[in-house]
């Protein structure tokens, strides 16, 4: 009998071979990279006239909380549905699935290199907002790391979920815009939770994106609550665990004829 | 390991598949497929070839009835029976950004005991066209990509669904020399195929699927088998059908007159031919446009499509 394979082995030849067409895809790699990396300098001169300071915020506590939010929503959520529906779309993901790899390697390994990126991309935040912005340590880094985690994990659900309901490669650009847009405004991505009504602020807390941005902010601010903090995680964790279960009941393998 | 030669790698019982929009695509078939066999689904299009293997590559759940392949089942027990099969769908994809080496080298990744991937690229003839971009294949050597990646775990069942649609002459002829080099490795083969020629070569036994059931089943001798032969003439001038010997005599279980033009079905040919020709021979008649021939795999074929379309 001849070695099988482990479930690492065919991640890694999935995910080697994603890599090699991320780096042949300049339209993933534009939105994936660059964007992320340059949006959240042009808020620069907005963040400076608002009254951050008393919010309790600083220009850094505010912009890299929204950078990681783009990379996140740019860089892995939008730049995931358009990947998830062309592989289906080209029958890709049929194709894998008359092999070995289990359904969730297929979608892991299909996700990864870009998931990689947006990690690497937001320990580069991080270290640009340090030295650019006069961002201080965090003060609680443990619950940045968990929120970012969390956030990636989240994401990634929640794009193979909108690529279920995308047909094309196209159309991904359209279904991808509603996530984006209520989390943008609603998520603390482009306004902090902290300066908005209580009232909304209390709904929008409970949006999916919300508790990562807050997790990351409060990791550098340090003002977050204990009860506060497992608020937040628990928001998160409930919306990664209802994404991930919806991926498992309406995913489509195939596409729609 | 059993290896068993009479052991069925596949068996299939009573299946059924009903689409979504409430389509019978599968109507309740059985068959079982022994270890080094190659079978074949022969079919028209929308016969229900490509709904069956789907099934039993475990792609999809069954709506009804049971599915082995070496002995599990292959929706619900994949991870026993995948290591040993290897599949190539009737469209199969591969991202089109990729190299032909590049696919081959993933894949290979996902087998287990898969062979140097450039070896298999080789087998198939598609060596020289590894460096070559996905997108820039033709579609004959897209199928021959697919037949690869099918190939590089040396299975021991493999699922080919219309492996040589799209080929040119030359190029099916490669596949067949290759699903032949297979059964006599010992690999058990499954193909579904609309091309009659390539069932009667490479299948040991075979199952003519229309409409979802299987109208004929053996080995292709005796699908045929149960065809009548036939024989046509034209009657010579001045001669009735009456002034023929006794038909029933001849072995004829049948026949038809158009215009001049006799036609007889028989399950005794060589009797009937002989009879027919002995009668001419003592009448001092020559029967033009004679035409004598065996029952052909094509018939069976054609004469299964044409009955229940009429019953339908």
């Amino acid at each position: 009998m001849s070695t099988l394979t482990t479930p690492a082995g065919r991640l890694g030849a999935l995910a080697r071979a994603e890599f090699t067409l991320l780096g042949r895809s300049k339209a993933t790699l534009v939105t994936a990279v660059l964007v992320p990396l340059a949006l959240p300098f042009s808020l620069r001169s907005v963040v400076d006239d608002m009254d951050v300071e008393e919010a309790g915020l600083s220009v850094g506590t505010v912009l890299l909380p929204a950078a990681i939010g783009f990379a996140l929503l740019f860089g892995v959520y939008s730049a995931l549905v358009a990947v998830f529906t062309a592989r289906r779309e080209e029958l890709v993901l049929k194709r894998l699935r008359t092999g070995e790899l289990r359904d969730v390697e297929i979608l892991c390994g299909t996700a990864l290199p870009i998931g990689a990126t947006g990690l690497v991309q937001s320990l580069v935040l991080v270290a640009g907002s340090t030295v650019l912005l006069d961002l201080p340590a965090p003060h609680a880094p443990h619950l940045a790391a968990l929120g970012l985690l969390l956030g990636l994990v989240m994401c990634t659900a929640l794009a193979a979920l909108t690529a279920a309901v995308t047909r094309t490669v196209e159309s991904a650009q359209v279904t991808s815009l509603p996530f984006v847009l209520i989390s943008m405004a609603l998520s603390g991505v482009t306004v902090p939770l902290e300066m908005l009504h209580d009232r909304l602020a209390s709904v929008c807390e409970l949006l999916p994106l919300s508790p990562v941005i807050t997790l990351v902010r409060g990791g550098w601010t340090g003002t977050l609550s204990t009860y506060e903090a497992l608020g937040a995680l628990g928001t998160a964790l409930a919306w990664t665990v209802l994404a991930v279960f919806a991926v498992g009941r309406w995913f489509r393998w195939e596409p729609r004829r | 390991m059993n290896t068993n030669e009479h052991e069925h790698v596949i068996e299939v019982t009573d299946l059924r598949r009903v689409y979504g929009g409430g389509f019978e695509a599968v109507r309740g078939i059985s068959f079982s497929v022994a270890r080094g066999e190659v079978f074949a689904l022969l079919g028209t299009n929308g016969a229900g070839k490509t709904s069956t293997v789907e099934l039993l590559e475990g792609l999809a759940r069954p709506t009804d009835g049971r599915i082995r392949v070496l002995g599990h089942d292959p929706y619900t027990e994949r991870a026993a029976v995948r290591p040993r099969t290897g599949a190539m769908l009737q469209e199969g994809g591969f991202p089109s950004e990729l190299t032909v080496e590049e696919t081959a080298r993933m894949w290979a990744g996902c087998v287990s005991g898969a062979r140097p991937p450039l070896e298999v690229l080789e087998l198939v003839g598609l060596a020289r066209r590894a460096g070559v971009r996905v997108k820039q294949l033709s579609g004959g050597e897209r199928r021959r990509l697919d037949l690869a990646l099918a190939l590089l775990g040396d299975p021991e069942v493999l699922f080919l669904d219309e492996p040589t649609t799209g080929l040119d002459a030359e190029g099916r002829r490669d596949t067949w020399e290759l699903v032949r080099a297979l059964r006599d490795r010992g690999t058990t083969v499954l193909l579904t195929t609309h091309y009659l020629e390539e069932a009667e070569d490479l299948a040991g036994r075979l199952a003519i699927l229309h409409e979802g059931r299987i109208a004929a089943t053996g080995t292709p001798a005796e699908v045929t088998a149960a065809q009548p032969s036939r024989i046509s003439f034209e009657l010579p001038e001045g001669y009735f059908v009456g002034d023929l010997p006794p038909l029933g005599e001849l072995g004829v279980c049948g026949h038809d007159v158009d215009g001049r033009v006799v036609r007889l079905r028989t399950h005794a040919l060589q009797r009937s031919a002989t009879g027919l020709l002995t009668w001419a021979e003592r009448a001092g008649v020559e029967l033009r446009r004679l035409d004598v021939r065996s029952a052909s795999l094509e018939e069976a074929f054609l004469g299964i499509a044409a009955r229940e379309e009429v019953a339908a």
